[in-house]
């Protein structure tokens, strides 16, 4: 039983995969934004304002957008369910005899992967732009990436059982994701924000992933207390919580609106 | 034996909707039967399969399937069912033998790998075996894209049954397929409910295709207007020996008045 389970789950994982590696564009552009947030913005924020904060501002904005570039990647992989229902795909994922759940969990696992092929893009993008990588702090980011994609996967899935067409993808990505990218510290610390941008910034769930990538490439920094807000263990208790709450809810009220026209 | 297929009294109204799609229908479908759905566009047929085959929620009456609750153990009905939905609904960005491949793993039938010479000989057996027989031998490692109406009609076929379904939902299977194509997938799948006694549960408004179904039922509307074999369904109507499609036009024609 949970054999088949987790066979379907990885079926639908991989299907994502071998499409991504089809869709030379889509890889290509996964690679785009990062590299313009870290190479231009970065740069030219460390070399200006960087000077005065006493850590290395490049650094800072590459954990950053680090972990938003899987959180984003996961979230808008998720809502392309909506694409295979323009399809019909969808029909066939939904007669299958497997827990909607793994439906749901299948594809989170599978826009992980695909986040994470943009992710590695990245984090060799830092080494050749000299941000500091040791070995233990790689080993450190992977599983931390991982957490920010499956929360935005989870989140993504969230967004899905509230949007029935491409058309409303498109038009309502960018205010569930903009807010979420300037109140959870990509580019700017959050320590010292005015209480009513902290009190929303503590709202934000990417504000978790962002933390708990930060809190697992600064853990034996002289810098750490004043880049991450949270004990790593928070970050990483709240990214959980939410990630379950999102993926049942998320999953719950997608199959009802899904079956119950 | 107790029937396959047995809907009681089923309703289904949609949401912000004032009239049911489906109206109190009721009907049953014996094992091995090949059993065909006939009504005008918007008469309920789609909705009715759509419930049957679990993607849809009814909003009153009961329905069975080999004996399970559609509802309540819609995962024990969904094991054993096949569904040829109206709208081709492969992976166009896959080839055709992923689509299969993607199928079987999804129903538990083989282990699933992401490069065909890694999956199991049993498996590589069975699709070459399938493929031969639909003709498609050539073509099945070669993307949907490539592929006509026909073979994509044929390729979903191929992976309903992968499974060996009880029963094979046909959703106006032959829609925009040439008489060729049409024949040639027929020919197919009454070869199946041969071998393997599969019920066929048909939609269709090509009705020389429901000329050899078992029963046949009608509806309008939401309702169930006749059923019968189709001799039945000819013989209490005033034209002499109608052939089935002019016994449906006098049918439909009766009810609408």
């Amino acid at each position: 039983m949970i054999t088949k389970e987790i066979n379907a789950i990885f079926t639908i994982a991989f299907r994502d995969l071998i499409k991504l590696l089809r869709d030379r564009a889509r890889v290509l552009s996964g690679f785009v934004f990062p590299f313009l947030f870290i190479g231009i913005l970065g740069s030219s924020l460390n070399a200006t304002i960087g000077e005065n904060l006493g850590f290395n501002f490049l650094t800072f904005i590459f954990t950053g957008v680090f972990a938003q570039a899987l959180f984003q990647s996961s979230a808008a992989g998720v809502i392309s369910l909506v694409q295979d229902r323009e399809n019909d795909f969808s029909q066939e994922l939904f007669i299958s005899p497997i827990s909607r759940y793994s439906i749901i969990l299948g594809k989170i696992f599978g826009e992980t992967l695909v986040a994470y092929v943009a992710g590695f893009g990245v984090l060799i993008f830092g080494f050749i732009i000299g941000v500091p990588l040791t070995l233990t702090q790689i080993a450190f980011l992977i599983p931390a990436g991982l957490a920010a994609c499956f929360l935005g996967g989870a989140f993504g899935i969230l967004v899905l059982s509230n949007i029935s067409s491409q058309r409303t993808v498109a038009q309502i990505f960018p205010f569930v994701l903009f807010p979420q990218i300037f109140l959870s510290g990509v580019f700017n610390p959050l320590i010292g924000l005015p209480p009513i941008l902290a009190f929303f910034s503590r709202l934000t769930p990417l504000t978790y992933a962002v933390d708990l990538v930060r809190g697992a490439y600064y853990a034996k920094s002289p810098v750490f207390s004043q880049v991450v807000v949270f004990h790593p263990a928070v970050s990483l208790f709240i990214t959980a919580a939410l990630f379950f709450l999102f993926l049942f809810l998320g999953t719950f009220l997608f199959v009802r609106k899904e079956r119950n026209k | 034996m107790p029937p396959i297929i047995e809907v009681k009294n089923l309703v289904k109204r949609y949401r912000k909707s004032k009239i049911n799609a489906v109206d109190d229908i009721s009907f049953s479908v014996g094992e091995g039967e090949f059993f065909a759905l006939l009504g005008p566009n918007g008469a309920g047929k789609t909705t009715t399969i759509s419930i049957l085959n679990t993607t849809l929620i009814k909003t009153s009456g009961q329905a069975r399937l080999c004996g399970f609750d559609i509802e309540k153990q819609a995962g024990e009905v969904r094991q054993r069912i096949g569904v040829i939905f109206q709208n081709p609904s492969l992976d166009r960005n896959l080839t055709a033998e992923e689509n299969v491949r993607f199928h079987a793993s999804l129903y538990g039938l083989y282990p699933f790998r992401p490069i065909f010479s890694l999956m199991s000989n049993s498996y590589k057996e069975k699709v070459f075996e399938l493929a031969e027989l639909m003709g498609i031998r050539q073509e099945i490692f070669q993307p949907i894209i490539t592929f006509s109406g026909g073979m994509k009609r044929k390729l979903e076929i191929i992976r309903g049954l992968m499974h060996n379904p009880r029963v094979l939902f046909l959703d106006e299977p032959t829609t925009g397929l040439d008489p060729a194509s049409r024949r040639n997938v027929w020919e197919y799948l009454q070869n199946v409910r041969r071998k393997e006694s599969t019920t066929i549960f048909l939609t269709t408004h090509y009705l020389e295709e429901a000329e050899s179904a078992d029963h046949i039922a009608i509806i309008n509307k939401g309702k169930l207007i006749s059923y019968g074999t189709p001799e039945e369904i000819k013989k209490d109507l005033k034209i002499q020996t109608p052939t089935l499609e002019e016994a449906y036009l006098e049918i439909i024609k009766n009810h609408d008045n």
